[in-house]
């Protein structure tokens, strides 16, 4: 008779010392482990339960301005430093790590209208409502000096914006004209307009640094190439465009925010019509801005939210509201990918997590490990019903939600109306006319 | 006549390559020859074959080299990095000696046990696919590709093998006593076979915990004890003064429920009675589905009850209108609930609707005993009709029929599908009873004391564990139970902040009543529901058809235009709206079919007069 019976040493199983990590021997049978999808799908149930509950994306809030903050730009060397500047004509400068002001500065009379920090980023510009153009250095004046700038230059008409070259010393500002400057000289050394009277915005391409691109009031953006001297070509559409911004990954895709509620995404290359309509604001989109990565933008709107999109997806993935949040007029996407800054209307700058859910700090290995897991448990199962529900869900101010509705409401009624009218009237003589293509008028080369 | 075998869809250069690697191969032959000629030709191994032909492609890619050499030298400079790449190509797999790896690449795994972790089959991405659609699929197939290549590995690191026995020639292994290998076996081993002299309150059920450490007893006069079984140490014991029909243990050792004579009790592991569930009355046979922490119960009036242990709730109350029910399984593998009947049948149960899922008629007489295997492919019945039956319960499907001139009382299958059937007061054990050859003598078979009333494998252990008349006796059965466990979902050596933590992360994932099916991978499947399947399930979600036409209401008007007689006719504007589609649509094609057929007339007719062979000519 040949016997063997299963006896185990329980110190092959059992911790030595107390100070010891317990042993855990896995078996990956699958026979040991029944239920894998059901319980694989609670684990993601869960886990999109906990993204929601840990969806607290309101980090800070920088008070200190005394009016609405009309601008934000990012230090270009340093994270943790921001400049803005106020309707009463203030600029400031905000260290994020320690929430605090490091210096203000009265910049112009009236508004500041638009600032960026030089490409070195030891001096900034600013433009203001008393048609001045000022440098000023980053750092504090000396002891017992007064606050000056570096330079001032007199324009003929009042600026509403300026962007800086990535790599040399020129700048463009926008107002009646774009005009292109040097920093050395006293005026500008190129300077275009198309038939328009005004600008609102105005930014240089980050890869393709000669380009510029431009938001005019007769409801076009314009492209111009700094070497030459007419601008490029021009894309009319059905209402005027707020502001825009380049790809920083893509840079020939750009996105214009719209009066009409929503925004374009733009290939340079192909004026016809936008790559994508990026629908869910209520009002006027006011300032968009991308992300480092480039997969994603953050939009601020007249209706007191912000809203990020995902590059190539037509609605919004997450909306941030606060009672006390104003009309937002600018928005930033902080460098590192992690944050976001919005100032808005009652004076008040505000500090965003990017991801809602993001836990800050710190993690240690088993955290990060978790989080990973946690995300890629959501994505295999995001189109499960109620898993696709909960992910979903926002909450939304009631006026908001309301004006959704109802701007829901008008846009089936349009389209019921296009109907009516398609099937009463000669066949092929009412087009269908996709969304993409119906906010185009014409595009002049 | 290498051309003249040549196929479709096998181009000329595949053969090109293999002549060229042939020739190869005879040069590398000849060298080798020089050097091993004295030597013992050594066994051949599984690997030769792949170095083989590796080594073929190394020739190859020598040979390949050596000429890009000759032209390199032409050329002259090679920068430093470009000359490391070239030295770290050319020695790739081998040693700076020049000898080569003997064993190249992976270890080859063995297709069965690569089969044994495939989930579903292969995805196919089929053509037309978009791109971003197929990167997602071909990475994903990737990923899971390599998790079944790492786990089929991990078997390696498997510590333990699983128990045997084996008698000498012409001895069987069924006449083997219990003495005898309790004798053979170590200390240790040989004390896991004991019995349990308990005459006063007879006869026993007895059920293992999860783990196999804990053992539940419970005699039918009332005495409810449990054991640490291996130690021997008595956690508790009392005496609840009433007729016990059965005991479970809950989710872990510190819980068990207690069927008593009217009511369903819930004791702890010190004895203390915890609730007294009275909506559960008369229970006669008890499953715990610990993934679902599911309390199932059969009861003599013939409902069946799930029990929601981690909220104390009730999940659903099945009347199954078949009368007493005695007989009940769990199958493991999809926590669906069998029931046996009087009348030959077995039904199958979920909580989640008032029919069964199943009914299968097994035995010609009253269903006595049945059980399920781990994986779910088996389903072993015993009836009245004295046979045992084994089932194939994917397909519904009878494998196996044996005559047991007693019949078999109680089953149980362990965890390696060893079969356990009592009849009478003997117990005997089956191996391959389920897949395979049908057999024809038992693996082991024991004689208790009185009769058997209760078998039971005990988990991660080669025991079994018999409750009879006259107490309680633990069997020694080499090869029952799974040598090595997984610490993650069950660990029988774990503390009690393990345990307690287990517990956590348990409730966590605790799998919802309304997932229970027959497939519980159906949820990670495609629903490849129609439109109309969906639209349906919509409508009955939200409570009204969302597609549904809205009925047409005329705008009020005023002075007197809203009068009955213009509504009437406002609504007679857009009346019947869809259905004069199809008729404009139906009407037009009938226009247009019998105008052509008018211009054909009439170009026959132009043709002028018919002849008698215009009826061979083509009409249009």
């Amino acid at each position: 008779m040949k016997v063997k019976v299963l006896c185990r040493n329980p110190d092959d199983y059992v911790r030595e010392t107390t100070r010891d990590i317990q042993r855990v021997p896995r078996n990956y049978d699958p026979t040991l482990h029944p239920f894998e999808v059901p319980r694989e799908y609670t684990r993601a149930l869960n886990a999109t339960k906990l993204e929601r509950v840990f969806a607290k994306p309101f980090v800070a809030s920088l008070d200190g301005h005394r009016d609405g903050v009309n601008c934000i730009a990012k230090h270009s060397k340093s994270l943790s430093t921001v400049l803005s500047g106020a309707c009463d004509g203030e600029v400031k400068l905000w260290n994020l790590s320690k929430r605090e002001c490091l210096r203000s500065v009265q910049a112009h009379e009236g508004f500041v209208r638009g600032i960026c920090s030089r490409f070195c980023g030891s001096s900034f510009f600013t433009v203001g409502d008393d048609k001045t153009i000022k440098q000023w250095k980053m750092g504090p004046p000396g002891y017992g000096l007064k606050e000056e700038p570096l330079n001032t230059i007199l324009g003929k008409a009042v600026f509403t914006g300026i962007d800086h070259h990535q790599s040399e010393g020129t700048f463009a500002t926008c107002g009646q004209t774009v005009d292109i400057w040097d920093e050395l000289r006293s005026s500008p050394i190129r300077s275009f307009s198309w038939g328009v009277d005004s600008f609102s915005c105005v930014r240089y391409n980050p890869v393709e640094t000669e380009l510029l691109a431009s938001c005019a009031s007769d409801r076009s953006i314009i492209l111009y190439d700094m070497r030459e001297s007419t601008p490029l070509k021009k894309v009319i559409m059905k209402l005027k465009s707020n502001t825009l911004c380049w790809n920083p990954m893509e840079a020939y895709y750009f996105t214009c925010s719209s009066e009409d509620y929503n925004l374009y995404t733009y290939d340079m290359r192909c004026l016809d019509s936008p790559v994508r309509v990026h629908m869910d604001h209520v009002s006027a989109v006011l300032d968009v801005d991308y992300s480092p990565t480039g997969k994603e933008f953050v939009s601020a709107s007249f209706d007191k939210t912000i809203r990020i999109f995902p590059k190539d997806g037509g609605h919004s993935r997450e909306v941030y509201h606060t009672k006390r949040m104003q009309h937002v007029i600018c928005v930033k996407w902080s460098a590192d990918n992690k944050y976001i800054l919005s100032g808005s209307d009652e004076m008040n700058i505000r500090l965003w997590k990017a991801n809602a859910s993001e836990k800050l700090g710190v993690l240690t290995a088993r955290e990060k490990a978790a989080l990973h897991y946690n995300q890629k448990l959501r994505d295999k199962f995001q189109h499960h019903p109620q898993v696709r529900r909960i992910a979903r869900h926002r909450h939304l101010p009631r006026g908001i939600f309301r004006q959704k509705r109802e701007l829901k409401e008008i846009k089936e009624a349009q389209t019921r109306k296009e109907q009516n009218v398609r099937k009463h009237s000669k066949p092929g003589s009412v087009p269908l006319v996709t969304e993409r293509e119906k906010h185009v008028v014409t595009v002049v080369e | 006549m290498l051309s003249g075998r040549r196929r479709k869809g096998y181009p000329a250069e595949v053969e090109k390559k293999t002549c060229t690697t042939k020739m190869a191969e005879s040069s590398e032959v000849a060298v080798e020859r020089k050097h091993v000629e004295n030597k013992k030709k050594a066994p051949k191994r599984y690997w030769e074959e792949t170095q083989n032909a590796t080594k073929k492609v190394e020739a190859e890619k020598s040979s390949d080299e050596s000429k890009q050499e000759n032209t390199d030298k032409e050329k002259g400079k090679l920068t430093h990095d470009e000359w490391r790449k070239k030295k770290k190509e050319r020695t790739h797999g081998k040693f700076i000696s020049g000898k080569t790896d003997p064993f190249p690449g992976d270890a080859p795994i063995p297709e069965e046990r690569m089969k044994k972790f495939q989930r579903g089959n292969k995805l196919e991405v089929p053509a037309g696919t978009r791109l971003k659609l197929r990167e997602t699929l071909t990475r994903s197939e990737a990923g899971s590709d390599l998790a079944q290549n790492q786990s089929a590995r991990y078997d390696l690191l498997l510590t333990e093998d699983a128990g045997f026995l084996e008698g000498e020639e012409d001895e069987d292994t069924c006449t083997i006593s219990q003495e005898d290998i309790a004798e053979a076996v170590d200390i240790t081993s040989g004390s896991k076979y004991f019995n349990l002299h308990l005459t006063q309150f007879g006869p026993y059920r007895l059920d293992y915990s999860r783990t196999g450490r804990h053992l539940l007893l419970g005699g039918r006069r009332g005495h409810v004890t449990c054991i640490e079984w291996q130690t021997k140490n008595l956690m508790c014991e009392i005496n609840v003064m009433e007729t016990v029909q059965d005991i479970k243990w809950l989710h872990s050792e510190a819980m068990f429920a207690v069927a008593q004579k009217k009511w369903l009790h819930i004791y702890d592991s010190s004895g203390v009675e915890l609730h007294c569930i009275k909506k559960f009355n008369d229970v006669l046979r008890m499953q715990f589905l610990p993934y679902h922490f599911l309390l199932a119960t059969a009861s003599a009036t013939g409902f069946l009850q799930y029990l929601d242990v981690s909220v104390g709730k009730e999940v659903a109350a099945i009347p199954t209108r078949c009368g007493r029910l005695d007989v009940m399984a769990q199958n493991p593998y999809n926590a669906v609930i069998h029931l046996g009947h009087p009348n030959g049948t077995v039904t199958l149960w979920s909580p989640n609707q008032k029919e069964p899922l199943v009914k299968m008629l097994c035995h010609r007489g009253g269903v006595r005993s049945l059980t399920v295997d781990k994986t779910g492919t088996y389903m072993v019945t015993s009836g009245l009709d004295r046979k045992l039956k084994v089932y194939d319960i994917r397909a519904f499907k009878p494998l196996h029929s044996f005559f047991l001139p007693a019949g078999a009382s109680c089953l149980s299958l362990s965890q390696r599908g060893l079969l356990s059937a009592a009849t009478g007061d003997i117990v005997q054990v089956y191996r391959d009873a389920c897949g395979g050859a049908p057999v024809t003598k038992p693996y082991m078979a024991h004689r208790v004391r009185g009769t058997v009333w209760g078998v039971g494998f005990c988990p991660f252990e080669d025991v079994l564990g018999v409750g009879h008349a006259e107490g309680f006796t633990s069997m020694i059965v080499p090869g029952s139970g799974e040598p090595n466990f997984d610490a993650l979902d069950m660990n029988p050596y774990r503390s009690t902040k393990q345990r307690q933590e287990w517990e956590v992360k348990a409730l966590l994932e605790k799998v919802q009543p309304e997932l229970i099916s027959l497939d519980p991978g159906m949820l990670g499947k495609v629903d490849n529901a129609t439109f109309e399947q969906k639209h349906k399930e919509r409508v009955e979600a939200v409570g009204y058809d969302p597609l549904a036409h809205k009925k047409f209401k005329p705008r009020m008007r005023k002075r007197g235009r809203s009068s009955a007689g213009s509504v009437e006719k406002r609504k007679n504007k857009v009346a019947h709206e869809d259905q004069r589609d199809v008729i404009r649509k139906t009407v037009g094609e009938r226009m247009e079919k019998e105008k052509k057929r008018k211009e054909s007339a009439k170009v026959q007719l132009k043709g002028g007069e018919l002849s008698v062979l215009d009826r061979f000519k083509k009409v249009g």
